[in-house]
């Protein structure tokens, strides 16, 4: 009951927040709260650390923005496009790396999104270091001209509310759960008599997929795809968002993600702007070493505490 | 000649395969401290680049404000950066005992964020030189390619520490001690030896022998604070190939994959990038615990 | 959505009241927003030096512009075009940010001319390079301020092959930057009777040159191209001299130098390379001036970029108080008709296709016997007129020219 008030008033403060706050970087968070979220379903659920999801994000960032821009798609058709072939290359990465468990995963992921990274980088229509620019954002149903910010952020907020409904979908089925007991006991997992490989691999490609979905959304926000997209970087600050949050909670990965995208905003503009790197820096290892459970997670056991 | 059949001058590749070989000492040394650290700590030292960054300016450090040239940087700056690496074991990464091993790959991954950010701020992007020392300039004509005589010291100087490692590994008894904390370190606990110790000591290790390669490749490349931000990922790949924490497998792989990217760069310049993420691949679907790995 | 029409009408209907009232300055003030690379590759040669020249520009200025004070902002965009774009987007709608400059990269250019189109603010370039920012890729309100590829070409392509230098082989950095670089000095080295014997694509950013440069000398060509920039060509540099590119009598002919890349590389290395500069400090007794105050501020010598971005900065606030607003089509006018004279410019013009033309030079780097002190570094061989530099204004293919 508790957490569906909650919800309830979140939804209303998104409703209300672009008539206060800049709308372009309320999406952006949005975006970026999404891809938190999809990427919390394979490490908080599913107990494993990809290093790689850039590779999806970027990789559909990419798709979407080519077949929108050269293909002509309409928006919608182009997030979906976008969104099916980071859940095809799910697949692919998935079918490799599955297999293996902990630090192995994490490696091989990362591998394998910096293959990723390099077929991007030298394909022609990604226009390399140049990026994939002057993408339009067309419209919405056909008919709402997306290029108005507020229209535009409602899109968002939508595909968001979405996405993070099938997330929670997701947790709260069956599936779930099952994806709950390998992470915390493989080998019981697997003598009840359940293919654990296929229920992550389901998994990996379900979070590949949304994380697609929030790339590919990125790009209509912002009307471009960048290498920064694809990059490792940007599967590090994924992991950041997501433990600064709360790892395994199913809201912690979105607040982390305001916070991180919060913080990037506001010191880019300010004096501390070259000390961005090391700020982040900083809190992954106050987190690692202080703070696993994550602002939602402490905050749960707080009111545990006090109740 | 073959070489001729493909059209591709042999002094070309040749040139290629022997740089390709240099790279490969630098991969080799990198991966096997990693490969160190892996066996007794269980983690992935991420800051492995920025440790490695911190070698070659200490080198630079050294020069400009004790007047410690090139040859006793080599010996100074693993030692320094090898202190810090202690520090860092002792005071960080030994508050993550008992928690998963992922953990520790993302401390160090905030680290490398830390130290590469804090350098960048202090010296800029675009790097500082580094002469060559001066019993090293100039080179010798081999007929196929003119080899700088640093380049050969380079590949001779890593062979010599990764004999070295495996020498001290496998053929002391501290090496024996290492090896049994891999396999079962409650055990060696038990028979008195001090276990924790060893590990702090076995990172300490581990991050010197990045200094040290940071300290072969000041003359080469520009001592940038990003020097070793892409560096890491490609050694990080080796790792995988060669099989995590295989002393052995890091150097051979290490060697190896210099030689397949030399070869790539004649052939299709634009993959040499990403040739060893194929073979990485590959191995793994063929071999998924890596070349010279145990079986998992 | 009708009420929220009627209620940014309304809003903005306030707006042009109180600025009708603060002499035709929007939002009363004038706002310039310098978005470049404090933290990354370019850093050195862009960075806060470019922040520093818009600020002594505000200030020689006197601060106030058509009656309204002048604000400066900043950003860091770290050499990536989203970074770039979103900070713009946001300076635009919501800082009332009339200017955008500097803009290093031309990743990042090209993304910042995508919003200063759409929302009509003027862009003025001064970091990127590539020359299609004022033909193909052009917008009404960009202005390429410092120097492009096309002059890069022009100046050290055909200097070099002048002095039969007439076999090329380029290294190219594996991007647009590169690749526009490579096809303009490819075009001159032709036109002036040369040849190109090849070139290798190399990924971005190297650190290691060795394999290429060997590439390089089995190609035989008289003079290898650097088509890159930064810390690329430092590198590449580098690994020539180690290979004994050099000794074996083929050249190198760096397409794009700055001053702080032979900084960077010490004059050792770097001495008798041939490059292309819009900006030396030490020209005349002005430029000497001018880059001895900029010094004491950041404790380096301008580059060409950083004295580019004062210039731009100072030339559109003259236009500004000229035209005395701060709309951006009467600036832009006023820009366009006035002539830029300062230490960096004599006579320069801001063409339609958004080229500003000025002379450009052509130096030599010393030996370090020749250098007398601290920042020495050029001899200037020749000065290149703008019109030879960037060409006519027929060459360009802007559609709003």
């Amino acid at each position: 009951m508790n957490t569906k008030v909650g919800y309830g008033i979140a939804l209303a403060l998104l409703l209300v927040a672009p008539f206060m706050i800049y709308p372009v970087f309320l999406m952006k968070l949005l975006c970026f709260a999404l891809f938190a979220c999809a990427f919390n379903l394979i490490l908080g659920y599913g107990g494993l650390l990809s290093f790689g999801h850039a590779a999806f994000f970027g990789g559909a960032a990419y798709i979407t923005g080519h077949v929108i821009k050269v293909w002509g798609l309409p928006t919608e058709l182009g997030l979906l496009v976008g969104a099916g072939s980071a859940a095809a290359l799910g697949y692919l990465i998935g079918m490799l790396a599955i297999r293996r468990q902990g630090i192995y995963f994490a490696m091989i992921t990362l591998a394998l999104a910096q293959m990723v990274y390099f077929i991007f980088i030298s394909a022609d229509f990604t226009g390399g270091e140049n990026g994939l620019q002057g993408v339009p954002r067309g419209y919405a149903l056909g008919i709402f001209d997306l290029q108005d910010n507020l229209t535009m952020y409602y899109f968002v907020l939508a595909v968001f509310v979405i996405g993070f409904l099938i997330i929670a979908r997701a947790v709260y089925s069956p599936f779930g759960q099952i994806l709950g007991a390998i992470r915390d006991n493989e080998d019981r997992a697997t003598s009840l008599g359940y293919d654990v490989d296929r229920y992550k691999h389901l998994a990996f490609v379900l979070s590949a997929a949304l994380a697609g979905l929030a790339g590919s959304t990125k790009t209509v926000v912002f009307q471009l795809a960048s290498l920064t997209d694809v990059h490792w970087h940007t599967s590090g600050e994924v992991v950041l968002m997501t433990l600064l949050g709360g790892l395994g909670t199913i809201a912690g990965p979105a607040v982390g993600a305001g916070v991180i995208v919060t913080l990037q905003n506001y010191l880019a503009s300010g004096p501390l702007g070259a000390w961005v790197p090391v700020v982040l820096g900083t809190i992954f290892v106050v987190c690692v070493l202080a703070f696993r459970r994550g602002i939602i997670g402490e905050l749960h056991a707080m009111l545990k505490k006090s109740f | 000649m073959l070489t001729d059949l493909l059209g591709i001058p042999p002094q070309v590749l040749f040139g290629q395969l022997l740089l390709g070989l240099i790279n490969g000492a630098f991969y080799a040394v990198l991966s096997l401290g990693l490969a160190v650290i892996f066996g007794l700590l269980n983690i992935v030292n991420f800051a492995h680049g920025a440790l490695y960054m911190l070698g070659a300016f200490s080198t630079y450090f050294l020069a400009k404000y004790l007047g410690v040239g090139y040859w006793g940087a080599l010996i100074l700056a693993p030692l320094i950066v090898g202190a810090l690496g202690i520090v860092i074991e002792r005071y960080l990464l030994r508050r993550l005992t008992g928690v998963d091993h992922l953990y520790g790959l993302l401390l160090t991954f905030g680290l490398a964020l830390v130290i590469e950010g804090i350098f960048v701020k202090l010296f800029g992007a675009s790097g500082i030189p580094y002469p060559t020392p001066p019993q090293l300039t100039g080179g010798i004509n081999l007929g196929f390619m003119f080899l700088p005589y640093y380049r050969a010291w380079v590949v001779v100087a890593s062979l010599i520490v990764c004999i070295a490692t495996w020498v001290l590994f496998e053929r002391t008894k501290i090496g024996s001690y290492l090896r049994a904390g891999t396999e079962n370190p409650q055990l060696l606990q038990a028979f008195g030896v001090n276990v924790p110790v060893l590990t702090t000591l076995a990172y300490g290790y581990g991050v010197a022998l990045a200094a040290f390669a940071g300290v072969l490749a000041a003359p080469i490349t520009q001592v940038s604070p990003l020097m070793g931000s892409n560096l890491i990922i490609v050694v990080f790949a080796v790792v995988v190939i060669g099989g995590m924490g295989s002393i052995v497998g890091a150097v051979v792989t290490g060697l190896a994959m210099g030689v397949v990217e030399g070869l790539t760069k004649v052939f299709w310049p634009e993959a040499s990038a990403t040739v060893i993420f194929l073979v990485m691949a590959i191995v793994l679907v063929l071999r998924p615990a890596g070349l010279f790995g145990k079986s998992a | 959505m009708n009420i929220l029409k009627k209620l940014a009408l309304g809003v903005s209907a306030t707006a042009m009241i109180a600025s009708a009232a603060a002499a035709e300055v929007s939002d009363g003030k004038v706002k310039i927003g310098v978005l470049t690379d404090m933290s990354s590759t370019y850093s050195d040669l862009a960075g806060n030096g470019s922040v520093v020249a818009a600020e002594m520009a505000i200030a020689d200025f006197g601060g106030t512009a058509a009656g309204a004070p002048i604000e400066l902002i900043s950003a860091d965009h770290q050499n990536k075009a989203d970074i770039a774009a979103n900070k713009a987007r946001q300076w635009g709608d919501s800082e009332q940010v009339d200017v955008f400059a500097e803009l290093v990269t031309t990743s990042v250019a090209l993304a910042v001319f995508e919003i200063a189109k759409q929302q009509n603010k003027l862009a003025l370039v001064s970091g990127a390079a590539s020359s299609p920012l004022t033909s193909d890729a052009c917008i009404p309100t960009g202005i390429h301020w410092t120097y492009n590829t096309r002059a890069l070409a022009v100046g050290t392509g055909s200097a070099v092959v002048k002095e039969g230098g007439d076999t090329w082989y380029f290294l190219t950095a594996d991007y647009a930057f590169g690749e526009s670089l490579e096809r303009d000095v490819a075009a001159v080295v032709e036109a002036e009777g040369g040849q190109v014997l090849g070139s290798i694509k190399h990924p971005f950013p190297s650190s290691d040159f060795s394999s290429f440069v060997l590439q390089a000398q089995a190609s035989g060509a008289k003079v290898v191209g650097l088509a890159n920039a930064g810390a690329d060509t430092v590198n590449a540099i580098k690994a020539a001299n180690e290979f004994g590119l050099v000794a074996a009598g083929q050249s190198i002919a760096a397409l794009l130098t700055f001053i702080t890349d032979i900084h960077a590389l010490g004059l050792d290395t770097a001495q008798g390379i041939q490059l292309t500069t819009g900006f030396y400090w030490d020209l005349n007794d002005e430029t000497r001036a001018w880059s001895q105050r900029f010094n004491e501020k950041t404790g380096t010598m301008p580059t060409m970029v950083q004295a580019g971005v004062y210039s731009s900065v100072m030339h559109y606030l003259k236009a500004v108080e000229a035209a005395g607003t701060d709309d951006t089509d009467a600036v832009l006018a006023k820009m366009r008709e006035m002539p830029v004279d300062d230490f960096f410019a004599k006579g320069g013009e801001v063409r339609s296709d958004g080229r500003m033309v000025h002379d450009m030079y052509l130096a030599r780097v010393k030996a370090p016997a020749e250098s007398t002190g601290p920042w020495d570094y050029y001899d200037i061989v020749r000065t290149i007129p703008g019109e030879e530099a960037f060409g006519p204004l027929s060459e360009s293919n802007c559609p709003t020219k």
